[in-house]
C-alpha cells in the first residue's frame, strides 16, 4: 500500500468528478475540451494529404471493403517473407521466414524454397507474431439485441488491425446450460469467423450441476477459462461463497478463473440513488460505477482466489486503483493477471459528460472508463513494467440506435465499446512510441503472454519453426488516424476518433495466407478455426502446484481435553436460524467418544489453582478448573 | 458542559484535593492542583481555596490523567444461553482496578429479538451491577422490518449513538453488501457512529468446512479458518461502502497488520475511518493457538483472531502512536475454560472472547510509552480522549478540565507489575497476558469523584455506575461529513433530448431478470418523447460515415443517428 499513499488523495480528486465540468487535459492533440476538436480534425485531414504523400504507400488507407476477393485462395499457401526484423517477446533478429501449409517452416537466411513462392518484402519493417485479442464479445446478447459487430465483421476488423486470433466470451442466457451455450457460439462462430478463435465461458448463474458442466467443457470442448461476475446484481452476480466454490472447482480442473470485478450491490444502490436524483444520462453510468467499487471487487476477488489457491485473471482493468491492487498482490505472491483493454489504455471517461448524448453513450462499458485523465498513462506504465500482462479489447459494439434504448435511463444503455481493430496501434502509440516499452515487450503484451496464460504457446504468440503462420508485418513509421469513417466496424462512432497512431500493419498473414496487404482485406467467412486449449497451463499452474504441496496444513496433536465442560442448557438459541446454511454447521463432527487418553494429556489438575481466591459464580457447574498451574502460567 | 441524565447522589466524602500532580491532557501537560466536588472537577490551579476538611491526596509530581474509556466490552454477551463469566459487576471492578473509569458495552440482541428490548435488558443489568459509568453500543444482528423506527427511538430517546454491523457470522449476524449500504445510509441520516465487525463471513464458513473436513478440530483451526486476509478484505469493503455514502466508519477490533494498513491507506485518501485495536492485539499474538495445551490455546479464541505474525503488536502500536489508529478497546468477553470446552472437539463451537479490560491501560503504556513510541499526551488520547470525541462524550469525559466529570487517575509510570491470573480481578482462571511484565500502573483511581482504587484495594459498590447517554452527530465525525455532503452534490448533464432512431426491443425480452426482487427500478424512465428541437444538436443530413457498411438484416434503422459533424468530433 506504500506507493499508493504517494498518489493524490483519491477522495479529494474525485470530489470534482461529480460535476459536469469536462476535465481539461494538458492540451495536445487528443484534447477533450468540448468542441475544441472539430477544427483540428479538419486540419489533420488537409495536413495528411501533403507531407505524408511521399510514403503514401505505407500509410494505410483502409479502402472501401472490397468484399472478400477470391485472390487469397489463388496465391497458394507458400510465402516467403524477406528482409524483415523478426521480433519475439525475448529477442529480435534479422531473418527470412518461409511459410507453408499455414505453418512456419523455415527461419534463417538464404533459405532454400520451392519456386513460384509469393515473396513479401519486409525490408525496414518488423515481423512479429499476430496479435491475440483475449477479450471480445462479438455476439453478446443484451435485452434481446445482439452486438452490432458479429463474428464476421468483428474478426475482419481484427485482421485489419493486426490481430490474428480472438478469444470470445460465451455468454449463456439465464437458465441455459453452459454446454448448450457453447455449442451455440461454436456454430455461429464457425460459419463466420475469418481468423482463428477460441472461447471463454461466462458463468452467469450458479447452479448445482455446474461442476459437471465445467468438467465436460474442460475435458471435451477445449475450454480452459471461465469468467464469473461480481456485478449485475440479481442477474449474473455471484456471492463470495459461490465464487469460492467455483474457484475451487476451476483449480481442480486446471483452468483459469476470470472475474468481472465490480461490487454489484453497491452499484445497484448507487443506480437507484442517481435515478432518484434525476440523473438519467450516460454520466450516471460512471457516477454509479465509481472506481472504488472496481477496486474493492478486485481486492475481494484476490482474497478469494488466494484462499482457494486458484490463479486469477482480472478482465478489464479500467482504473488506477484496481491496477494498483493487482500490482501489490503480485508483489505478495498471488498468481494474478490483469487485462487492461484498448479503451482504458487509449482514452478516458471525461466523455461521459459530453453534451452529445450519442457520443457520451458510446463510451458506456463496465467497469466504466475512468474519468481520471491520467489513467491511460498510468495503466500503460504498469503494462510496460509487467504488473499488467495482457491487453484485450472487450470489443462489444452497439449502434447508436441500440444504445438509445437507454436514452432516458442510463442503466438500460447496452454496455460495450469498440477496440478490436485499434488495439495493436493504440498500444504501439502509447507504449512503444512513447518509449515505455520496446518492441519485444510489445509482442509480449499483445500476443505471447496471452498465448502462455491460455495455453496455446508456442503454437501462437511466437515466430518459431512449427508455429502457426499468424504474422504481422508492422511498419512503425507509418501513421494512421483512427476514425469512424475508415474503420471496418458496423457502428457509426469510434471512441478513439481522431487519435493519431504510429505503427500500422502493412501485411497481415493468418493461417499462412495474406489477409491484409496494401490496405486491402482478403478474407473469407468461416475460414477461422476453433483452437482448443488444454488445461493446466504451465505458465500459470507450475506455481500453483508447488504451493498446493506447501500449503498443506496440519493440526496440533494434543491430548484430549479432559477437564470439565460447561453444560449447554438451552436449546441453542444462537444457532443459525436459516435453513440454507451450506456450512453444515459442523455439529456432526462432535460425536467423537470422549476417550480419555491419559498418556498424551498435558493437564495436571493437582496443586493450587490460579483462581482459587475468586468467588465462584453460582450458575456454573464446574468442580475444578482445568489446566494446572504449570500449564496456565506459562502463557507468555 | 455536562447535562447528564441522572444526578449522582452526592456523598459527604465527595470532596477531594489532589495536590502537586502533573495533569496530562491529550494536548499538553502542566503542574497544578485539582479540586473535585460532587463528582465534578471544580477547580484547577495552584493555591486553590477549598473548604476545610477536604481529603487531600499528595500526588508528588506523579501524573494525573483522565480515566480510561474502554470502548469495546461484552460483559453480558450470551453464548448459547450461557453468560460470560465477567458480568457488569466483575467486569467493571476489573476495569477500575486497571484505571478505566468508563466502559461502552455492546448490546448483542439475539437474531429475532428487538433492539429496544435487548437494550432495556442490558440497561437494567448494567444499572444494577456496574461500578463505573457506562454507555451502550447496540449491535445490529438482523436488518428487519421496523428496525428503522427502533433505531430512531434509540438515538433520540435512549442516548445511543453507535451501532455495530457484522460482516461475518454467516447465516447468523452477517449482512449483505446491499444491507450494509442501506444500514449505513440510514445510520448516517441519524448521525450515528457506524461500527463494523469486519471479516468475510462467506469465506470463513467455507474455510471452516474445509478445515473440519481435514480433521483439524483444535483451536488452531480457528486461526487457520480466519486468515488475516479475510479481515483485510472486509475492512476494505466496509471502507468502500462508507466512502460511497460519505459516512464515517469505525472498525472494531483491528487485529492484523494488513487490516491496519488498509485503514491507514484509506485515511490518507480521505474517507473518515477509525480503527480500534484491542488489548489482545496490542499485547500478544496468535502463535498460542498452536499451544499443546488445549485450554491455553482456546483461551485466545476471539474473532477476528489474534494474528499469528509475532510482529503484529509492534506494528499496531506504531500505528496507534502516529494516529493512524485512534482508540483502544479491550473486546473483553471472557468465558471460563469449562465454557470454552464446549468446543473441545470442534473449534467453531468455542465461545469467542478474550480478557483485557483490566490490562488495557497498562499494556498500552508498556508497549507504546515505555518503548518511546508515543508520549503521555498521545497515551491519554488513545486510551480516553479520542474515544470521548468519537462517541460524543467530550469534554465531559476524556479531559481534565473544570466542569468535566471527576474521573481521574494518578498514574505511576515506574511501577512494574506482572500480569497473572492469580492476581487479576476477572473471574476467569487464565489470563492471555500471563507473565507479561508491564511498566506503568494506576496508583489511585477516582471515579465520579470518589476514590475507588488505592494501594491495590478496591472500594466499589454494585450499581454505582451511571448510564451516560450520548447525543447523535458527534462534531468530531460529522463536521467534515456535512461539508463533504455539500461539496459532493451531483448534477446531471443538461443536454437536448436524443431524437435519433431507437432500436426496438422485442416484446418479450428473453433476457428478463430472473430474480423477483430486481431492485434497480427500470420503470423510472419513459417520459413522453417530446421532441425538443431547440436544444438538439443532432443533424441527420449529409453522408453518413457508415453508409458503405452493409446493414445487418436484423436492424430496423432507417438512418444512422448523429450527422457527420457530430460523430467525427469525438475525441
Amino acid at each position: 500500500m506504500g506507493e499508493r499513499s504517494l498518489e493524490l488523495p483519491a477522495y479529494f480528486a474525485a470530489l470534482g468528478s461529480g460535476s459536469p465540468k469536462p476535465r481539461q487535459k494538458f492540451g495536445g492533440m487528443f484534447c477533450n475540451v468540448e468542441g475544441a476538436f472539430e477544427n483540428k480534425t479538419l486540419d489533420f485531414e488537409s495536413l495528411r494529404g501533403a507531407p505524408k504523400l511521399s510514403r503514401g504507400d505505407l500509410s494505410r488507407t483502409l479502402a472501401p471493403p472490397t468484399p472478400q476477393s477470391p485472390r487469397s485462395a489463388a496465391i497458394g499457401d507458400r510465402l516467403l517473407i524477406k528482409g524483415g526484423k523478426i521480433v519475439n517477446d525475448d529477442q529480435s533478429f534479422y531473418a527470412d521466414i518461409y511459410v507453408e501449409d499455414g505453418l512456419i517452416k523455415q527461419i534463417g537466411e538464404n533459405l532454400i524454397v520451392p519456386g513460384g513462392v509469393k515473396t513479401l518484402d519486409a525490408y525496414g519493417q518488423i515481423v512479429m507474431p499476430g496479435g491475440i485479442d483475449v477479450h471480445t464479445r462479438l455476439q453478446m446478447p443484451v435485452l434481446g439485441m445482439t452486438s452490432a459487430d458479429d463474428f464476421y465483421q468483428g474478426t475482419r476488423a481484427a485482421l485489419a488491425g493486426g490481430t490474428t486470433m480472438i478469444l470470445d466470451h460465451v455468454f449463456p442466457e439465464a437458465g441455459v446450460n453452459l454446454l448448450v451455450a457453447y455449442e451455440q457460439w461454436r456454430e455461429c462462430a464457425d460459419s463466420k469467423v475469418c481468423c482463428d478463435y477460441s472461447l471463454h465461458i461466462d458463468i452467469t448463474r450458479w447452479h448445482e450441476s455446474i461442476k459437471e458442466e465445467l468438467e465436460a467443457l474442460v475435458k471435451d470442448k477445449g475450454v480452459n477459462s471461465f469468467l464469473v461476475f461480481m456485478a449485475y446484481k440479481d442477474k449474473f452476480q455471484c456471492t463470495d461463497a459461490q465464487m469460492y466454490e467455483i474457484f475451487s472447482i476451476i483449480r481442480e480442473l486446471g483452468a483459469i478463473a476470470q472475474v468481472h470485478a465490480e461490487n454489484g450491490d453497491i452499484i445497484d444502490e448507487e443506480q437507484k440513488r442517481l435515478l432518484d436524483l434525476g440523473i438519467k444520462g450516460p454520466e450516471g453510468h460512471v457516477l454509479s460505477h465509481p472506481e472504488e467499487v472496481e477496486t474493492e471487487a478486485v481486492y475481494r476477488a484476490l482474497t478469494i482466489a488466494k484462499q482457494a489457491n486458484c490463479p486469477l485473471y482480472v478482465s478489464k482493468v479500467m482504473s488506477k486503483g484496481a491496477a494498483d491492487v493487482i500490482a501489490q498482490a503480485k508483489r505478495k505472491g498471488t498468481v494474478v493477471y490483469g487485462e487492461p483493454i484498448a479503451a482504458s489504455l487509449g482514452t478516458d471517461g471525461s466523455h461521459y459528460w459530453s453534451k452529445n448524448w450519442a457520443k457520451a453513450a458510446a463510451f458506456v462499458t463496465s467497469p466504466p472508463i475512468s474519468p481520471d485523465p491520467s489513467t491511460p498513462d498510468y495503466l500503460t506504465s504498469l503494462l510496460s513494467c509487467g504488473d499488467l500482462q495482457v491487453v484485450g479489447s472487450a470489443h462489444c459494439t452497439f449502434t447508436t440506435a441500440q444504445k438509445a434504448v437507454g436514452k432516458d435511463n442510463f442503466t438500460l444503455i447496452p454496455e460495450g465499446t469498440n477496440g478490436i481493430e485499434e488495439r495493436m496501434s493504440i498500444i504501439w502509440e502509447k507504449c512503444v512510441t512513447s518509449g515505455k516499452m520496446d518492441e519485444n515487450d510489445f509482442v509480449a503484451v499483445t500476443s505471447t503472454n496471452a498465448a502462455k496464460i491460455f495455453n496455446f504457446y508456442p503454437r501462437k504468440g511466437r515466430i518459431a519453426v512449427g508455429s502457426d503462420a499468424d504474422l504481422v508485418i508492422w511498419n512503425s513509421k507509418a501513421t494512421n488516424i483512427i476514425s469512424a469513417k475508415t474503420h471496418n466496424l458496423n457502428v457509426e462512432y469510434n471512441i478513439f476518433e481522431g487519435m493519431e497512431c504510429h505503427g500500422v500493419p502493412t501485411v497481415v498473414i493468418s493461417q499462412g495466407k495474406v489477409v491484409l496487404e496494401d490496405g486491402n482485406l482478403f478474407v473469407t467467412q468461416g475460414t477461422g478455426r476453433f483452437i482448443p486449449r488444454k488445461t493446466f497451463p504451465d505458465f500459470v499452474y507450475k506455481r500453483i502446484k508447488a504451493r498446493n504441496r506447501l500449503a498443506e496444513i496440519h493440526g496440533v496433536p494434543r491430548g484430549l481435553y479432559d477437564g470439565p465442560v460447561h453444560d449447554v442448557i438451552v436449546t441453542a438459541k444462537a444457532v443459525a436460524p436459516t435453513p440454507t446454511s451450506r456450512i453444515a454447521p459442523c455439529s456432526g463432527k462432535i460425536p467423537v467418544p470422549p476417550v480419555r487418553n491419559l498418556h498424551q494429556s498435558g493437564f495436571s489438575l493437582s496443586g493450587s489453582q490460579a483462581d482459587d481466591h475468586i468467588a465462584r459464580r453460582t450458575a456454573q457447574k464446574i468442580i475444578a478448573p482445568p489446566g494446572g498451574r504449570s500449564n496456565i502460567t506459562s502463557l507468555s | 458542559p455536562n447535562p447528564n441524565g441522572r444526578t449522582s447522589e452526592p456523598h459527604s466524602s465527595d470532596r477531594l484535593l489532589i495536590k502537586g500532580g502533573r495533569l496530562i491532557n491529550d494536548d499538553h501537560s502542566f503542574y497544578a492542583d485539582i479540586y473535585l466536588e460532587d463528582g465534578i472537577i471544580k477547580q484547577i490551579g495552584e493555591n486553590l481555596i477549598v473548604p476545610g476538611g477536604v481529603k487531600t491526596i499528595e500526588a508528588n509530581g506523579r501524573m494525573v490523567i483522565p480515566g480510561g474509556i474502554d470502548v469495546n466490552t461484552y460483559l453480558q454477551k450470551p453464548y448459547q444461553g450461557m453468560p460470560a463469566v465477567d458480568d457488569f459487576y466483575q467486569g467493571t471492578k476489573a476495569a477500575l482496578a486497571g484505571g478505566t473509569t468508563m466502559i461502552i458495552d455492546h448490546v448483542l440482541p439475539e437474531p429475532g429479538s428487538s433492539l429496544l428490548t435487548s437494550f432495556e435488558k442490558w440497561h437494567e443489568a448494567a444499572d444494577t451491577k456496574s461500578c463505573c459509568d457506562y454507555s451502550l453500543h447496540v449491535d445490529i444482528t438482523n436488518w428487519y422490518d421496523g428496525i428503522r423506527e427502533e433505531l430512531e427511538m434509540l438515538v433520540q430517546d435512549k442516548g445511543v449513538n453507535s451501532f455495530q454491523v457484522y460482516m461475518a457470522y454467516k447465516d447468523l449476524y452477517q449482512m449483505s453488501d446491499s444491507q450494509l449500504y442501506e444500514a449505513f445510509t440510514f445510520l448516517k441520516g441519524l448521525g450515528a457512529v457506524i461500527m463494523v465487525h469486519a471479516e468475510n463471513g462467506d469465506l470463513i464458513a467455507q474455510e471452516q468446512k474445509r478445515i473440519l473436513e481435514m480433521g483439524i478440530t483444535g483451536p488452531e483451526g480457528h486461526a487457520l479458518s480466519r486468515p488475516e486476509e479475510l479481515e483485510a478484505e472486509a475492512v476494505f469493503r466496509a471502507i468502500t461502502i462508507a466512502s460511497r455514502i460519505n459516512c464515517p466508519v469505525y472498525v472494531t477490533k483491528v487485529m492484523s497488520k494488513t487490516a491496519a494498513d488498509i485503514i491507514t491507506t484509506a485515511r490518507k485518501k480521505g474517507p473518515l475511518v477509525f480503527g480500534e485495536p484491542i488489548t489482545a492485539s496490542l499485547g500478544t499474538d496468535g502463535t498460542h493457538y498452536w499451544s499443546k495445551n488445549w485450554a491455553k490455546a482456546a483461551s485466545f479464541v476471539t474473532s477476528p483472531p489474534l494474528s499469528p505474525d509475532p510482529t503484529t503488536p509492534e506494528h499496531l502500536n506504531s500505528l496507534l502512536a502516529c494516529g493512524d489508529l485512534q482508540v483502544t478497546g479491550s473486546g473483553h468477553c471472557t468465558y471460563s475454560t469449562a465454557q470454552k470446552a464446549i468446543g473441545k472437539d470442534n473449534f467453531t463451537l468455542i465461545p469467542e472472547g478474550v480478557n483485557g479490560i483490566e490490562e488495557r491501560m497498562t499494556v498500552v503504556w508498556d508497549k507504546s510509552v515505555a518503548t518511546g513510541k508515543m508520549d503521555e499526551n498521545q497515551f491519554v488520547a488513545v486510551t480516553s480522549t479520542n474515544a470521548a470525541k468519537i462517541f460524543n462524550l467530550y469534554p465531559r469525559k476524556g479531559r481534565i478540565a473544570v466542569g468535566s466529570d471527576a474521573d481521574v487517575i494518578i498514574w505511576d509510570p515506574d511501577m512494574v507489575k506482572t500480569i497473572t491470573a492469580k492476581s487479576h480481578k476477572s473471574a476467569v482462571e487464565y489470563n492471555i497476558f500471563e507473565g507479561m511484565e508491564c511498566h506503568g500502573a494506576p496508583l489511585v483511581v477516582i471515579s465520579q469523584g470518589k476514590i475507588v482504587f488505592e494501594d491495590g484495594n478496591l472500594h466499589v459498590n454494585k450499581g454505582m455506575g451511571r448510564f451516560i447517554p450520548r447525543k447523535p452527530f458527534p462534531e468530531y465525525l460529522y463536521q467534515r461529513i456535512k461539508i463533504r455532503n455539500k461539496v459532493a452534490e451531483l448534477q446531471g448533464v443538461s443536454r437536448g433530448m436524443y431524437d435519433g432512431p431507437v432500436y426496438e426491443i422485442p416484446a418479450t425480452p428473453k433476457y428478463a431478470t430472473p430474480a423477483p426482487s430486481t431492485k434497480s427500478s427500470p420503470a423510472k424512465n419513459q417520459p413522453p418523447p417530446i421532441r425538443n428541437l431547440h436544444q438538439s444538436n443532432f443533424s441527420l443530413s449529409g453522408a453518413q460515415v457508415d453508409d458503405n457498411n452493409p446493414r445487418r438484416t436484423g436492424h430496423r434503422i432507417v438512418a444512422p443517428p448523429g450527422g457527420r459533424s457530430n460523430i467525427t468530433s469525438l475525441g
